[in-house]
């Protein structure tokens, strides 16, 4: 009796914290709303699935209780019955995969107009890169990495001049634009997570990574390191901000190309030199 | 159930009057002897007998307690971490010391507790026992399973003692964090860790070998493949999983090794560590994330299978009643065990492998939820209509099947893959293998002790203290687990040493924390008591009946409680049906053992088997 008992207010009480529990997501601020719905989706379908099978198994225990003078039913096999339940199991399980997989297809297929941002992760902390006016971000080597050139960028590459470095860990992305995260670490694996935005995605030193979303409201972000990448893990964090299009414009103003800022280097190194001299 | 399954096999009833007078060769029939009977080692002092044991019952027992020892360790561990995560402000542990504790709990946990447990320790008791043989197949192989597992497992303590502690680099030891600066013990902590594996690696093969063997050749005349016990079906299975999948952690272990000591590039691309470029060039981190899950999420299923196999004949047992659709549960068993080879990216899906892997990897996840399922729907229904004794093993496997249930539910958030995108490297994946293949095994563990405690010792543990301690296990790890998926959707990331007061995070998040951690501290605790049970009852225990719980199996029926070396005296037994006769019509007991021939229960409508 208590034991049945116990079964079913787990049961209940898991409902009830489920329903009452203070601790849910925060609202979302891309367009993976619908990650949120196949959530939703799971919680109907295993919901009912647990309810139902603990409801089973407190029943079973409360009428079926030992008894010297009973016996137990003598029924090794019900091959229909076994049969009903491995098909309505199928059909469950392939109602949540299926809408699943519609919003996988869309996470992993980025639209054209995306515009580009590198995030660059090191050990242990953001910085990032914006393809500039020509909407290329410029090629990058690791072993170009050094003070005067943080990013690594390859010289040569025109593409990458106009290239805006932003060493802070403070990025502004424009509301409603699609935005391509292509990620890159120069050290260990880092993971780029912003719980609001959902998305979510490992980076790998050697490769270039990515996922996309469009921001759908503004606002101040914590970004968070979400794989474990040594000592320093729990206090990787950075912000990123969500403007409307006036306050980007003004924040985008004042970040320095990459041209200008091997210019600002040569200025410095050259200033040395007089100094030398003297 | 064998194939003759629709055929019912009634004794007449006009044999009845005779029947206890002449046996009767034509339904006694077992097939004759296939091998002369196996020549056994015998031991002639203390150390060949206690220390250096070749006798499988023996070894599965040192097996066991050199599991738990480390096991405990780990617990311990689990109490430090929690500790730091519910009361940062104390700082008795830095970031270092904190990560080191978090790999070496998951380490322990999952590979030293675990695994040796189910198999090395239930595995070599059982199997020998439930198919009728006198020992394993080979039981000096057998003896030096044991040590390498001993070996593995000081090497392991010994990397807490070497400069730089031991390895931090979470359970997953993924490269490059793992042998670079900026992780704990990344110099000689994580050199022994991969060692130790590698000695725990082979140490396995020698056993798993021998319970393979022994299961497919040494099994009693009459007991065919589909009379075996689902325990012994389950790890079976795990057996063969283990031969398959640890090669693939081995190759893992020695490649990593080799990166760190003689600067190969297995797994190291072109890197900056700290500010300086090192001189690794052209590995791949993702290649080590495959060997190691394609080892890893078969691992799972090697906890996983020998738990399903044992809890499956613990309510059968219980509730006095003849386990539902053994063929569909051998089969599932088989069929999960095949299935998890083509799973193993699941664990990946937002680790920069190429996301087209997502669709497959998400369709066969899913698809092994189906045989999943029908194991839970025929422990239930084994339950319906039983006779259900609330013994200390059925609390337990009641306990098992709600946070089996529960965990394998979250398993289908986890494992379709959009679901998967924002609740990865979140506390929900934390809470739900815990409550999966933590909390859900070892449930089946306590139960299968509390049940083969009196097969080992002769004496039954103490009824009331395992009730304390079910009760508190029981709703103290679900209170543990339950709340903690739903910081995973708060977005609380894992392996956090501390989470301030993110700007996301409401605090009572942080409240929430210090409770799972009074949870963990009380339930934690609780085990002490059932230390003291396990260890006091073996000398003050009630004495045991022979075969206590009344089962059918083979293991309850040698000719001396417990077991002496060569399990059977002078006959081997002869088995005549499967070890789930209970309640059968027409039988005075309610069960019938596997070795009782069909002419001493005539009158019972016993389906062929």
């Amino acid at each position: 009796m208590i034991v049945a008992l116990s079964i079913f207010l787990i049961t209940v009480g898991s409902i009830a914290f489920h329903f009452w529990s203070p601790w849910w997501w925060t609202e979302v601020a891309s367009n993976w709303g619908n990650m949120d719905d196949t959530i939703i989706l799971t919680f109907w379908i295993t919901g009912f699935v647990f309810v139902a099978i603990c409801f089973f198994v407190a029943y079973c225990v409360w009428k079926f209780s030992y008894n010297k003078d009973r016996r137990a039913e003598y029924k090794p096999e019900d091959k229909k019955l076994e049969s009903r339940l491995t098909w309505a199991t199928a059909i469950g399980v392939a109602a949540l995969l299926a809408p699943g997989l519609v919003v996988w297809n869309q996470y992993v297929t980025v639209p054209d107009n995306a515009y580009k941002v590198e995030v660059f992760a090191y050990q242990w902390g953001w910085k990032y890169r914006l393809p500039g006016d020509d909407g290329i971000l410029g090629k990058t080597d690791i072993k170009y990495i050094n003070d005067d050139n943080p990013f690594g960028l390859i010289i040569e590459d025109t593409n990458g001049k106009d290239d805006l470095l932003v060493d802070a860990q403070e990025l502004h992305l424009l509301i409603d634009r699609p935005v391509k995260f292509e990620l890159r670490t120069i050290d260990v694996l880092h993971n780029f997570y912003v719980p609001q935005f959902r998305g979510k995605m490992d980076m790998v030193p050697g490769i270039v990574t990515y996922y996309w979303l469009t921001p759908t409201r503004t606002g101040d972000f914590e970004v968070l390191c979400a794989e474990y990448c040594g000592s320093g893990h729990y206090a990787m964090r950075g912000r990123v901000i969500v403007d409307e299009e006036q306050d980007y414009k003004k924040w985008e103003a004042k970040q320095i190309t990459f041209e200008k800022m091997l210019a600002k280097n040569q200025k410095n190194d050259n200033l040395q030199l007089v100094k030398k001299d003297k | 159930m064998s194939d003759e399954y629709e055929h019912k096999l009634e004794a007449k009833s006009d044999y009845a009057g005779d029947a206890s007078s002449v046996s009767s060769p034509d339904i006694d029939s077992v097939p004759d002897a296939e091998l002369p009977d196996q020549e056994l080692y015998h031991s002639h002092s203390w150390w060949t007998t206690y220390v250096f044991s070749q006798d499988a019952k023996y070894i599965g027992i040192q097996y066991a307690l050199t599991a738990v020892g480390t096991g405990l360790l780990g617990l311990v561990l689990s109490w430090l971490m929690r500790i730091q995560l519910a009361f940062p402000g104390l700082g008795w542990l830095d970031p270092g010391a904190y990560y080191q504790f978090v790999t070496m709990h998951g380490m322990i946990m999952v590979v030293y507790l675990l695994t040796a447990l189910f198999l090395g320790g239930f595995g070599n008791l059982l199997i020998p026992l439930m198919c009728g043989a006198r020992d394993m197949a080979f039981p000096y192989v057998n003896m030096l399973s044991y040590w390498a597992f001993v070996v593995a497992v000081l090497v392991l303590l010994a990397s807490f003692f070497v400069p730089g502690g031991p390895t931090g680099a979470g359970w997953t030891l993924y490269p490059p964090q793992a042998i670079t600066a900026g992780t704990p013990g990344s110099d000689m902590g994580i050199i022994l860790m991969l060692i130790s594996l590698i000695l725990f690696v082979a140490g396995f093969t020698m056993g798993g070998l021998n319970y393979i063997i022994t299961v497919l050749q040494l099994r009693a005349r009459g007991m065919t493949l589909m009379r075996l016990p689902l325990t012994i079906w389950g790890i079976f299975t795990a057996t063969v999983l283990a031969m398959f999948a640890f090669p693939a952690l081995l190759v893992g272990c020695l490649m990593m090794t080799l990166d760190s000591l003689l600067g190969t590039s297995f797994f190291m691309p072109a890197m900056v560590s700290l500010g300086e470029t090192l001189t690794h060039e052209g590995g791949s981190p993702i290649l080590f994330q495959h060997l190691f899950w394609f080892f890893g999420h078969p691992e799972v299923y090697i906890v996983a299978l020998p738990a399903f196999g044992i809890v499956s004949d613990l309510l059968s047992v219980h509730s006095r009643k003849t386990i539902f659709g053994y063929r569909m549960m051998v089969w599932a068993i088989v069929g999960i065990g095949a299935l998890s080879f083509f799973v193993w990216a699941h664990h990946m899906y937002v680790s920069g492998m190429n996301p087209w892997f997502g669709f497959f990897f998400a369709t066969t996840t899913l698809i092994i939820a189906v045989p999943t399922a029908i194991k839970v729907y025929n422990w239930i229904l084994t339950l319906w209509r039983g006779n259900i004794q609330l013994s200390l093993p059925m609390l337990f496997s009641l306990g098992f099947i709600v946070t089996f249930l529960n965990g394998g539910l979250t398993g289908l958030f986890l494992g379709n893959v959009t679901v998967d995108v924002p609740l990865s490297d979140t506390y929900f994946v934390v809470a739900h293998f815990h409550m999966v293949m933590g909390i859900a095994p070892i449930l089946v563990i306590f139960g299968a002790i509390y049940h083969w405690y009196p097969l080992i010792t002769g004496r039954m543990m103490d009824e009331t203290l395992g009730k304390i301690h079910f009760w508190i296990t029981f709703i103290g790890s679900y209170a543990i687990y339950f709340p903690m998926h739903y910081q995973g959707f708060v977005g609380v990331p894992r392996r956090y040493f501390e989470i301030y007061d993110s700007p996301y995070i409401d605090t009572s998040t942080l409240l929430l924390n210090k409770f799972i951690t009074i949870a963990v501290l009380i339930v934690g605790a609780a085990q002490l008591l059932f230390l003291y049970n396990l260890i006091t009852s073996a000398r003050l225990g009630k004495k045991s009946e022979k075969n206590p719980w009344k089962a059918n199996s083979l293991e309850w029926q040698t000719p001396q409680m417990p077991p002496e070396h060569g399990n059977w005296g002078k006959e081997l037994p002869k088995v005549y049906r499967w070890p789930y006769d209970f309640s059968v019509p027409g039988a005075k007991e309610d069960y019938i053992p596997q070795n009782q021939p069909p002419s001493e229960i005539v009158g019972a409508k016993v389906e062929k088997t």
